[in-house]
């Protein structure tokens, strides 16, 4: 399994001979590290039309016509889309699906790495498979795919009802739904975006348009009962499993909960929401002016702005933390609790929170190469690549996988050696 | 009601009868003053109170040129038909005029703000109109081409119906096609950390998948450090923002900037089209919020000329043909970039034919604006609606011109019917055609 007390957390410094791949092969792809970062891997060219995946060095005995988006699972599985006689597949550490397909793409995960699921077009129609097992029901069309946090579910937006494009009339009385489990709702919209499944699995919540103009959150197949002038994704606060979800009205942006409006605050813009994993605390990204940027923690907004983007929201999961990257300026920051680091960075992933919430480190790119920050301090490292570091579990380590020099490496740093 | 234009026949239009026939007056007169009251701010009181009805404005546009100087098709014409009459009658209008300011704002206006350039007041004309089409979406009044596309991009945010699978497929298909040329080419999707996300519009994948090859060989061949997502958000384009569907447009710049977010890009370079340049750099992105756009936007011109300037893309030999040269509205009145142009098309063609007027006071193509996207009902009119421009490229030929470069996808296609309609005889290419053609590419 994908947890990191299972991991190898001796300190020290393994590594592997990752440039020398290029000498082996006809080109070698963008290399991913697995979480625990004991592989990296590749999708490498062989021969003309003929794609293998290089492990640690080692390439499978099968190799395919295509290879793309190669991603490990959260518990360390590699994954590829691969295709052999003009079929499609998923393949699991180079173990391919027993079912091939017409195309598939966008693997998605459960939190724990345990389940797969990707979009499947199959005959011209449409569904998700699920550790290689595709919806019962497909459908002549299939959007904006979800995979719950468990594994258990999966939906997307499916169309329903025929029409042939100029038919804007069918368009207008509602040819989408969503299909839960590939099981459509009775319900036809004129258009369904984004879907959240609820922690549970029992839910499924979206947005819709109920006509050219009226938007509406809905849970279940049924909507609130109130419309507004435009909604963005709805999201389920795990404790309760109350809806929030931001809606426009007047021209201004609001939280609204459960048909009611929660955040009475009006703002220029408001998204990306999230409950702390406890239920208690409601976050989001907004504008409180024309390209006044920041973070509001249940309708309270953070003191400061930032002019250009706001993005990655992290909150520990009391809730008590939050962590976002700004971009100003052209360069991105990491901001903590609304305070800016002092590092500038090219780019910047998604911060990483300690276990107990006292440390915060990402993977980022200076100067044209990578390093790792960690509250604020900068690992002394221009590395070719890196990826997102890992904490211990107790939060006295941290786990950096990085190219330097063409060789990548698998290191384990306590944190009071991190700068040095 | 404002003075139509003259010898109009009515165009059948099942997004316009349709909606019409829905209409009472008591629903219209709610719109326009609930669009009016909430939407509409300072700027359009000014514009409507400054405008002294002195007509220089006419001068500029190409339907006033084109259609015997009729004051009808003149920009304070326009407006005369639609906003000024919803303000005078304070909404009380009729269902028929409704269909008929849908028919002006959306057919006879290609929102390309050179009549702004021509009134003393900078009036901008365009603004106005574009305040017609709200009310006329509003009103569920739209013609029906434009209409079916903006309902593409709601279900598939891009602007062709293109499904989630044939995106990447199509990536796919031209980059093994590119690798019998370049074998190590590779056009790759999804690379988080990319330096550069390069977005298109739906046509390329659809019926030009060629203009993505061309990319692929150029982005490999000048070493750029780039990716396309193999996910929504690869579509720049925008015909919402010229239905009126705000929300829409908002939905649709938001995938695409969060799209490039995700993929940790630090520009967006976007293909050769005028009017997605203006949705992603300057309407949709304050439409939610920013005032600047959250990343770099780099329009096709400005990143050939940086390609070229640097020396990263060489060429080979010249283009043997004297090229002249159609600059779009939105890249060239709207960002200036008509310098740029000029020096790509003279760095990579043997001969440069100056076009009359030029630059911020060329001519529109007609088919701007979502102009060309009203569909095949309104071909004609919008081909006898630029005889000037017809006139325009004629004199451009007169003066040895054998290809017209137009570096936006509404200019390109608009001209190729002006071109045929008129018999002009002018053979015509994007700028990234050329460039792939004589550029030095690996043996
Ligand atoms: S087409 Fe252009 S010149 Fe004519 S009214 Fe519209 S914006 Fe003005
Ligand atoms: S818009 Fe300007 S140029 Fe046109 S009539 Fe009004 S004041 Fe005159």
């Amino acid at each position: 399994m994908g947890h990191p007390d299972t991991w190898d957390w001796e300190n020290g410094d393994r590594q592997i001979a990752f440039g020398e791949w290029k000498k082996k092969f006809r080109w070698v792809e963008e290399p991913y590290a697995s979480p625990d970062g004991e592989k990296i891997a590749a999708i490498v060219n062989v021969d003309e039309g003929e794609f293998n995946v290089c492990v640690n060095g080692e390439t499978d005995e099968t190799s395919h016509d295509k290879i793309w988006y190669l991603r490990f699972s959260p518990d360390n599985r590699l994954t590829t889309l691969v295709s052999d006689m003009g079929e499609w597949t998923v393949a699991v550490d180079n173990v391919s699906w027993g079912h091939q397909f017409g195309y598939v793409w966008n693997t998605m995960f459960s939190d724990d790495g345990s389940h797969i699921a990707v979009a499947v077009q199959q005959d011209m129609t449409y569904g998700i498979a699920v550790d290689g097992i595709l919806w019962a029901n497909t459908y002549p069309n299939m959007t904006y795919f979800t995979f719950g946090r468990d594994g258990g579910h999966s939906a997307a937006v499916v169309q329903v009802e025929d029409f042939d494009s100029g038919d804007i009339e069918t368009f207008k009385k509602g040819a989408f739904t969503a299909a839960f489990d590939g099981q459509a709702w009775d319900k036809r919209f004129v258009n369904l975006w984004h879907l959240s499944i609820s922690d549970d699995g029992k839910d499924l919540a979206a947005e819709a348009r109920l006509s050219l103009y009226d938007y509406a959150i809905i849970v279940n197949g049924i909507p609130w009962e109130k419309t507004y002038d435009c909604v963005w994704q709805p999201v389920f606060n795990p404790a309760t499993n109350t809806v929030a979800a931001p809606v426009r009205t007047g021209g201004r942006w609001f939280m609204a909960q459960d048909g009611g409006i929660l955040w009475d605050r009006p703002y220029t813009q408001l998204w990306h929401q999230q409950f702390s994993a406890d239920g208690n605390t409601l976050a989001a990204i907004a504008a409180t002016g024309f390209g006044k940027w920041t973070v509001v923690v249940d309708n309270r907004p953070w003191p400061v702005t930032f002019e250009d983007l706001i993005t990655d929201m992290v909150l520990t999961p009391g809730g008590d933390r939050i962590a976002v990257l700004v971009k100003e300026k052209g360069k991105w920051r990491i901001v903590v609790d609304g305070t800016r680091w002092s590092n500038a960075f090219d780019m910047a992933w998604k911060p990483v929170f300690s276990p107990d919430g006292q440390h915060v480190a990402a993977n980022v790119e200076k100067n044209g190469s990578y390093t790792y920050v960690l509250d604020d301090r900068l690992w002394p490292c221009e590395c070719e690549a890196a990826w997102p570091p890992v904490f211990s579990s107790m939060g006295d380590k941290i786990l950096l996988k990085y190219i330097h020099d063409g060789i990548y490496h698998r290191r384990v740093v306590p944190l009071a050696d991190f700068s040095s | 009601m404002g003075e139509a234009a003259k010898g109009e026949t009515k165009i059948t239009d099942q997004g316009l009868d349709g909606g019409v026939g829905r209409l009472d007056e008591s629903r219209i007169r709610e719109v326009i003053n609930t669009v009016l009251k909430n939407e509409t701010g300072a700027r359009l009181k000014t514009y409507v109170e400054t405008c002294i009805h002195c007509g220089l404005c006419s001068e500029a546009c190409h339907y006033y040129l084109s259609n015997d100087k009729d004051p009808a098709f003149s920009p304070v014409g326009k407006v005369k038909r639609t906003l000024w009459e919803m303000l005078k009658r304070k909404g009380k209008v009729t269902p028929a005029f409704i269909r008929e300011a849908a028919v002006v704002a959306h057919t006879e206006c290609n929102l390309c703000k050179r009549c702004a350039q021509y009134c003393p007041f900078g009036i901008d004309i365009a603004y106005l109109m574009s305040v017609v089409r709200r009310i006329v979406h509003r009103l569920g009044c739209t013609p029906l081409y434009i209409q079916d596309t903006a309902n593409s991009h709601s279900v598939h945010m891009n602007q062709m119906w293109v499904k989630g699978d044939e995106w990447p497929d199509t990536l796919q298909w031209q980059e093994e096609e590119a690798q019998a040329e370049i074998p190590a080419l590779r056009i790759p999707l999804e690379k988080e950390g990319a330096d550069i996300m390069y977005s298109v519009i739906a046509p390329e994948p659809k019926f030009q998948a060629q203009l993505i090859y061309q990319a692929a060989v150029i982005m490999d061949v000048a070493g750029v450090n780039w990716t396309m997502p193999a996910s929504m958000g690869w579509d720049n384009s925008d015909m919402a923002m010229f239905t009126g569907d705000n929300e829409l447009m908002g939905r649709l710049k938001r995938t695409h900037f969060e799209t490039a977010a995700r993929l940790k890009v630090k520009k967006i370079i976007m293909g050769e089209c005028g009017h997605a340049f203006r949705s992603v750099y300057d309407t949709g992105n304050r439409w939610l919020g920013w005032r600047v756009p959250p990343f770099q936007i780099v329009h096709a011109i400005e990143f050939y000329y940086d390609l070229i300037k640097s020396g990263r893309i060489k060429i080979k030999t010249k283009y043997p043909h004297a090229v002249t040269l159609h600059d779009p509205c939105n890249v060239s009145r709207g960002a200036g970039l008509h310098d740029k142009a000029r020096f790509v098309a003279k760095a990579v063609a043997a001969e440069f034919v100056e076009m009359e007027p030029n630059r911020e006071h060329n001519y529109c193509c007609a088919a701007g604006g979502g102009a060309i996207n009203c569909g095949p009902p309104y071909k004609m009119k919008r081909l006898q609606g630029n005889k000037v421009k017809a006139e325009q490229l004629f004199a451009a030929k007169t003066r040895g011109a054998g290809v017209l470069i137009a570096p936006c996808h509404n200019c390109h296609s608009g001209l190729h019917d002006i071109l045929h309609h008129y018999g002009i005889g002018l053979d015509i290419k994007f700028l990234g055609d050329i460039i792939y053609e004589v550029m030095e590419k690996p043996a």
